[in-house]
């Protein structure tokens, strides 16, 4: 291992959530670039308070201690909008009110200049899922694979460092889960992403092929140290 | 919880200023000259005089009385109304149909849906004509009194037929959440008659959201000024008007009577919640005894269409009210007990809008600044708190409501004398300020419902995209709002309008609108004139509400997600 | 046009008298140069649209002619604007009032003159239109309600107690105030007045304490407690016995003269009465009342007085005031106020005394069939004083006001 490793990827230092004084989790977790760690729990594990935390969006009852860090940047203080880290969550959550192309072009960061280039961006990123020409659709008219693909590259258009998926596969029919599931790890290894995956679907914790950790398990195949059982 | 994180959160710490202040300030400058101090005027010791001058006041017991009575009785009434039609048809079509009728008749002020009323109810009013002389012999009105009876009886159907709409709507705000639908299904299930399952699971689910708009009712009711000045009885009248008479006697020193007067006026609107609190603890002892008993009463057909009779009297009511409003606009001759007016004439109800321009210029000013300024302090509010990650505390809650909870002339008094003492009186300025002050309360239980139900994660994305706050905001946030926003803006616009008594005394009569004119010509001799100012004041309301429900269709007319359904 | 006659006849009657001539000219033109682009609040009862016309129409002559604004404050009860004009001076507010000029007359006046509300005396009396104004015949142009009005009121208009009914459904009227009470008793719910205080209600009050008291000269002086149980003795024993026969059997009472005669055209009331003799004229033509209504007096006489327009002390418009309250008492103006279909008030001017062309525009005036000739009109009930006049209705109010029925 060399030192640089340690210095990439997201890290996630001691990392506890409680509310209301009582512990939900305790984390302590290296996720390489292009490598998946799949966190597995019942509801109320407090999967998806880790990924607020993580994302910057932890409401303020909840306290949590620790620090996350990035590509050796701690972000811990950082506002969302500038920690870099992409989030998908069980819908796609197009915006409804903008065009797909709309939501696209939304996600070039603003360093990306010129109406054309951005327009022309957003155009690849449907060929690159299969949707070319599906620019102008209102999002609502898509099916729901189309809208997790459209998801996807409205998240990865962003630029971001590393990704958040919340049970991103679950609202898809069984049908179309493998697929849309070979598509995000296939993108995610291709960018160097870390990923952190959110599921109580053991076939996702399969196909990411990466760690899988248990929270609320202590025993020696979980992928982390699981801080919360002594 | 006003500091967190270093940075002071300067959007609640603005809004309780602008909320309390004037409430404080207001009562302190009521209070302070009801026991005899009042320097800018030259009363500078402390005394009981103007209690004792108020108390010995000729029928002061009966005015109180009626303010007492017709408050509660009216807002206890309305409550009645909505809540049981809510049980016996929610989610029927019936209930969609009378729901769509509802919602518009809000929007008329207090004061023009008294004086279409009064039209319709007096004995030389339209139901009288249309029933004369073939059926009631008769070739002149009766000598019945109807408007302006000594117990009240016209202002409280007045209040009743106002107040019903607001709770309807409350209440159906209140009603949209999620798997309630499943909860009617689930008393069914258990062999619940419909009525039962929403009084015994439904209405307890609920109730905690109409409490605050009930107890607003009722401090609005016992302390009504424009409704009592048309329908309300006069010898002697309400305590509320009997104030606003004192008030403006020559006779300085009866500033003092009236301060005292308002403090009275308090007391009785706070006796009159905590008599609606102790009768609410009954019902609700009731109800749940009743819910153990595991009495289903499934036979509640008749109930059913007893609930309906009253709310489609109310409909008529308003419906027959709001066209006598049209008719008498236009009619130059109408004598009784002609059912239909003999001369019709449109000039002069073209004249009579042409002369009312600067009131109505007034009136859409205080209206649509007031409008826009309460809905963005509003949005900047829930954004703020939103942003960190607040919830909406209790005690902010409980401050922007402040001013609804308490009659106005309680605290309006003292306002008009500060505003006199800084020299801002009579300045639209400071009329709009008294607006807001009524308007924001509005603006924020209109918009933070769908503030709070717009999906969180939608703004966690676009953070997560990278999205400046203020992007998500004007992006994101607004746009998707853009229907509930204008709806607010339309229900502020709707409030500014009816505003009678802030525009009274803060104004000092130099600020006209539509609204107090219409009061002052209700009881004169002119109808053609009342009629058209009553039928301005609701117009304005009515273009908004239109405007809002139209301008998201044009604006998202591609997005179907965004259109409105049904 | 007629309007730039009028002033220059004015100049040229100025002109005539020597002496102080040129200086009073001179003075008056200074006041029509400060006056352009002031901004005149004129705070004037507002409950009778055609009476807001016709200030809407002065307001519009004067702001064309002298840069004038006029803004009508429209005001429910003169009262009003007495305590606000009181309430700035015990604030200390002795220049830029919010009131430029008041429609007022008699206790509202004589309360702005002994609280000093008033502005200087004798301006009214510097106004070129005064020289018309008919001093002589009528005495209530410089007596408001038995207090000398000093000059610090323009007289504006003449008004008389008449009473209105429908000659299809009364064709006699009752010709006194007994015959009055007669006809509540035969005819119950048909007569009402207006609630006191209101001003037509007081004045119906007035008529029949100045009709009954034991001695009328007494009210002349200003009120007297020790008499006043006798003098308001009559009175309520009237009114002790009319009250059942009220409309609404005195349980309700109409707000103002203006639903009165909405009540009378509804056919809810069969009388009526009205200050402004022209009014039943001015109704017919605007539709508000049926053609076959007709005005009369009761014999001896009714309460008559004058309504003025006063400049409060502290007014920030004094010139433009002035120039509205000149322009009021110009013959065009007073004309076209007489006009039935425009508002029928009587003037103040002395109309025999215009010149000739002046004089045929009140010539040709058609008051209409509904309008006594002022022949007709009997004689003028004076006022009593106005400090009678709370006490009346502090009385009228113990007694029925406040008995909720």
């Amino acid at each position: 291992m060399h030192a640089d490793d340690a210095q990439t990827g997201l890290r996630l230092h001691n990392v506890s959530v409680r509310l209301d004084g009582r512990l939900l989790l305790a984390i302590d977790c290296h996720i390489r670039p292009g490598s998946v760690l799949t966190l597995m729990g019942e509801s109320g594990s407090g999967k998806s308070s880790l990924l607020d935390f993580i994302a910057g969006h932890l409401r303020p009852d909840f306290k949590a201690e620790g620090r996350v860090v990035l590509d050796g940047e701690d972000l811990t203080a950082r506002p969302a909008q500038e920690r870099h880290i992409g989030l998908m969550f069980q819908s796609p959550l197009l915006f409804p009110h903008m065009s797909v192309l709309q939501n696209l072009a939304f996600a070039i960061p603003a360093s990306v200049k010129g109406r054309l280039l951005r327009r022309e961006m957003a155009e690849q990123a449907l060929l690159d899922v299969g949707l070319a020409g599906f620019g102008a659709r209102d999002p609502i008219t898509l099916s729901g694979g189309q809208q997790t693909r459209v998801a996807l590259m409205r998240t990865l258009l962003a630029e971001p460092r590393a990704l958040l998926l919340d049970e991103p596969f679950s609202s898809l029919d069984q049908s179309r889960r493998a697929g849309m599931r070979k598509l995000v790890f296939r993108l995610a290894k291709a960018k160097e992403l870390p990923v952190l995956l959110v599921t109580h679907d053991r076939e996702d914790a399969d196909a990411a092929g990466g760690m899988i950790h248990w929270l609320g398990r202590d025993d020696p195949g979980n992928g982390c140290t699981d801080k919360a059982q002594p | 919880m006003i500091r967190q994180g270093g940075k002071p959160d300067v959007p609640s710490v603005l809004i309780a200023l602008l909320m309390a202040g004037p409430v404080v300030a207001g009562l302190a400058g009521t209070a302070l000259p009801a026991f005899g101090y009042l320097p800018v005027l030259g009363f500078e010791t402390f005394s009981l005089q103007p209690f004792q001058a108020l108390f010995a006041e000729p029928g002061l017991a009966t005015s109180a009385w009626i303010s007492f009575s017709t408050g509660l009785v009216a807002s206890v009434l309305s409550l009645a109304i909505v809540l049981v039609f809510m049980a016996g048809w929610y989610g029927t079509r019936t209930f969609g149909r009378v729901s769509r009728f509802l919602s518009p008749i809000l929007s008329i002020p207090h004061a023009a849906a008294a004086i279409g009323l009064a039209f319709l109810i007096a004995p030389s009013g339209f139901f009288v004509r249309l029933l004369s002389p073939w059926m009631t012999g008769w070739d002149r009105p009766p000598d019945l009194l109807i408007l302006n009876d000594p117990d009240g009886f016209a202002m409280t159907l007045g209040l009743v037929a106002k107040e019903v709409p607001f709770l309807f709507l409350m209440t159906l705000a209140a009603m949209n959440r999620p798997h309630l639908g499943a909860y009617f299904k689930a008393g069914a299930t258990l062999g619940y008659g419909r009525m039962a399952t929403f009084f015994l699971i439904i209405l307890p689910q609920i109730y905690p959201l109409v409490r605050l708009p009930m107890l607003a009712v009722i401090a609005y009711a016992t302390s009504v000024v424009d409704v009592a000045e048309i329908l309300g009885p006069t010898t002697p009248r309400p305590l509320a008007p009997q104030l606003i008479v004192w008030m403006n006697d020559p006779d300085l020193s009866m500033r003092l009577m009236a301060s005292a007067g308002a403090l009275l006026q308090l007391t009785i609107s706070a006796l009159a919640i905590t008599f609606y609190l102790v009768l609410e603890k009954f019902a609700g002892i009731a109800f749940k005894s009743s819910a153990l008993t595991g009495k289903r009463f499934r036979q509640d057909r008749n109930g059913q269409i007893a609930s309906l009779l009253p709310m489609l009297l109310i409909l008529v009511l308003m419906a027959l009210s709001t066209g006598l409003l049209v008719l008498w606009s236009v009619a130059k001759s109408w004598w009784f007990p002609a059912a239909f007016p003999q001369v019709l004439s449109i000039d002069r109800a073209v004249n009579a809008v042409l002369m009312a321009g600067p009131a109505l210029s007034a009136t859409l000013t205080l209206a649509l600044l007031s409008g826009v300024f309460a809905t963005a302090l509003t949005l900047w509010l829930l954004e703020a708190r939103g942003f960190r990650k607040k919830r909406d505390s209790k005690k902010l809650k409980m401050l922007i409501f402040l001013p609804l909870l308490l009659p106005q002339i309680g605290f309006l008094f003292g306002l008009q004398m500060l505003f006199l003492a800084t020299g801002l009186g009579g300045t639209l300025t400071s009329v709009l300020l008294s607006h807001l002050i009524f308007v924001f309360p509005y603006a924020f239980l209109a918009l933070s419902d769908p503030w709070n139900r717009l999906d969180p994660r939608y703004e966690k994305a676009a953070a997560s995209l990278g999205i400046s706050r203020s992007m998500i905001f004007w992006k994101i946030q607004l746009p998707l709002l853009l229907r509930p926003v204008l709806v607010t803006l339309a229900v502020c616009i709707a409030i500014s309008v009816g505003q009678y008594l802030p525009t009274l005394m803060i104004g000092g009569g130099r600020i006209e609108t539509v609204t107090t004119e219409s009061v002052a010509l209700a009881s004169g001799g002119n109808r053609q004139y009342a009629a058209l100012y009553g039928l301005l004041q609701l117009l304005v309301p009515l273009a908004g509400f239109t405007l809002a429900a139209l301008i998201p269709n044009l604006v998202h007319r591609n997005r179907s997600a965004l259109q409105m359904r049904g | 046009m007629i309007r730039t006659i009028t002033i220059r006849l004015a100049l040229l009657v100025a002109m005539l008298v020597p002496g102080a001539v040129h200086g009073q000219e001179a003075e008056w033109q200074s006041v029509l140069n400060a006056a352009r682009g002031q901004t005149v609040y004129f705070h004037a009862w507002g409950g009778e649209p055609r009476i807001n016309a016709y200030i809407q129409w002065a307001a519009r002559e004067v702001e064309r002619d002298h840069g004038v604004r006029v803004v009508h404050v429209k005001v429910s009860d003169t009262a009003n604007v007495v305590s606000q004009v009181l309430a700035e001076k015990s604030v200390g507010k002795a220049t830029g009032g919010s009131v430029d000029l008041v429609w007022i007359n008699g206790e509202n006046f004589a309360s702005m003159k002994t609280n000093e509300l008033l502005a200087e005396p004798g301006w009214a009396t510097t106004l070129p239109n005064w020289d018309y104004v008919d001093v002589e015949n009528k005495p209530t142009v410089v007596m408001d309600f038995t207090v000398p009005t000093d000059g610090q009121e323009s007289p504006w208009g003449m008004a008389k107690l008449v009473f209105i009914h429908d000659g299809a459904r009364l064709a006699e009227p009752p010709a006194s105030l007994e015959e009055l009470l007669d006809f509540a008793k035969a005819n119950p719910g048909r007569f009402a007045y207006p609630q006191p205080p209101n001003f037509f209600g007081t004045t119906f009050l007035k008529q029949v304490l100045v009709s009954l008291a034991p001695d009328a000269s007494a009210l002349e002086n200003p009120y007297d407690m020790t008499i006043a149980a006798e003098t308001f003795g009559p009175l309520f024993g009237y009114l002790d016995e009319l009250h059942p026969h009220l409309w609404r059997r005195g349980k309700a009472f109409p707000k103002d003269a203006s639903q009165m005669r909405q009540l009378l055209a509804d056919g809810e009331l069969d009388i009526a009465f009205s200050f402004n003799p022209g009014d039943a004229a001015g109704a017919i033509a605007n539709g508000e009342l049926p053609p076959s209504v007709r005005t009369f007096v009761l014999d001896g006489g009714t309460i008559g007085n004058t309504h003025f327009v006063a400049l409060p002390f502290n007014s920030s418009s004094q010139e433009g005031a002035k120039i509205f309250a000149n322009f009021l008492l110009s013959p065009m103006a007073q004309t076209r106020k007489q006009e039935p279909e425009i508002w029928g008030d009587p003037t103040v001017l002395n109309v025999g005394a215009l010149p000739a062309h002046e004089k045929a525009l009140f010539e040709a005036l058609d008051l209409g069939a509904a309008t006594l000739k002022p022949e007709n009109l009997g004689p003028v009930l004076p006022e009593p004083h106005p400090s009678w006049v709370g006490a009346l209705e502090e009385a009228w109010k113990d007694r029925y006001g406040a008995s909720g029925g």
